[in-house]
């Protein structure tokens, strides 16, 4: 945080652009680099939340499959919050969270 | 024989409007008052204006078209600068030839063109589709063109994407319009925010410069008249590199000075 963001707070201002800016681009060009319609990718989403919803309970609120982007790499990003797993487990689940990446 | 160690640079942006062709045009003065002889291309056929921004729109007598149809020869349809006669101009032909124009017409015009320059600089149209596409076709390496904003550098990204695809290399960035006060404000994408997404070496920084605009008016590209105006020096800097010259690229937020400036820069300061 630099002096300016602390005196933009205080004063209740817009942070500056430039950050957004950046952010929104590496969003937008995560899906224009990986060349995925976002119906494709829609159904992508839901054929993996459908296979790991086999073997464990996700929390459908909290998971996430986006696409980010970096140095020209787009990769697949999930972040599923598992509740508990459907088949007897031999031990108890330690991990809360599951990330996966896949790299295209 | 075309001389093996000719450069056949394409100039791209994707967007238009960035800056493309007044880059072609100050660069092909400045490697030619280098003493490379440098022939421009315009490879914009639907549009063209390289031919206005040299000035030498009043002394077109034939363009491509005539070469590749060889109702005439390359020396006939090359425009060569009068103030700099290492700078030769070959016209873009009517508009009509998008309709047949394939990218081994345009191979066949560089190759031409290899025969008798160092350098052949291609002024890529903007956009994505065939007039681009062909242009690339008669590129071995690319600079792209772009400013600091979402738009232009998305579509940049684009273009660099096609590049790769094709097996153009090696591909730099020059980056146009920088505004120092803007970007020390971080009310413009930062020079590395560039540089990191496209993820390009930076040949070149343009700051934004009104000088520019007066050049145009005349026909007389910065280079030419050895205007020290910042973006004169930019360009003839990106020449120089171009040649292999080791030259730093300036850094915006050193470009101002005085106590606002110095303000400024504590004002972005980290403090945690």
């Amino acid at each position: 945080m630099t002096l300016r963001d602390v005196i933009d707070k205080l004063l209740g201002r817009q942070p500056a652009s430039a950050n957004t800016a950046k952010q929104r681009l590496q969003l937008v060009l995560a899906h224009d680099r990986s060349d995925l319609n976002p119906e494709l990718l829609q159904q992508m989403r839901r054929e993996i939340l459908e296979v790991v919803s086999r073997y464990v309970e996700i929390d459908f609120e909290e998971g996430d499959v986006t696409l980010e982007t970096g140095d020209r790499v787009t990769a697949l990003v999930a972040n599923l919050p598992i509740r508990r797993a459907k088949l007897p487990a031999p031990t108890p689940i330690s991990e809360p969270t599951m990330e996966s990446e896949l790299s295209s | 024989m075309a001389a093996t160690s000719t450069r056949y640079i394409l100039i791209c942006s994707g967007k238009g409007g960035v800056g493309k062709t007044t880059l072609t045009a100050n660069l092909g003065i400045a490697l030619a008052k280098q003493g490379a002889r440098t022939a421009v291309l315009d490879a914009d056929f639907g549009l063209r204006n390289l031919d206005l921004l040299l000035g030498l729109e009043n002394r077109i007598v034939y363009t491509a078209q005539e070469v590749l149809a060889e109702t005439c020869r390359l020396e006939q349809a090359l425009v060569k600068h009068k103030q700099e006669p290492n700078l030769a101009l070959l016209p873009a032909g009517n508009p009509r030839m998008l309709e047949w124009l394939q990218p081994d017409d345009m191979r066949k015009i560089a190759a031409m063109l290899g025969e008798q320059f160092d350098y052949v600089l291609i002024d890529a149209p903007a956009g994505i589709e065939g007039g681009f596409k062909n242009a690339m076709a008669a590129a071995r390496e690319a600079i792209v063109v772009t400013t600091p904003e979402v738009s232009a550098v998305r579509d940049a990204d684009r273009v660099i994407g096609l590049l790769n695809s094709e097996g153009v290399k090696p591909i730099q960035l020059v980056l146009n319009r920088v505004r120092p006060k803007m970007m020390a404000n971080q009310e413009m994408l930062g020079v590395s925010d560039v540089t990191d997404i496209l993820a390009l070496p930076l040949l070149g920084l343009v700051l934004e410069d009104e000088q520019v605009i007066v050049s145009t008016n005349r026909g007389e590209p910065l280079t030419l008249t050895g205007n020290s105006s910042p973006a004169g020096r930019a360009y003839t800097n990106v020449a120089r590199r171009l040649q292999g010259e080791e030259i730093p690229v300036i850094d915006p937020s050193k470009e101002r000075q005085g106590l606002r400036a110095k303000l400024g820069r504590l004002m972005q300061t980290k403090i945690f």
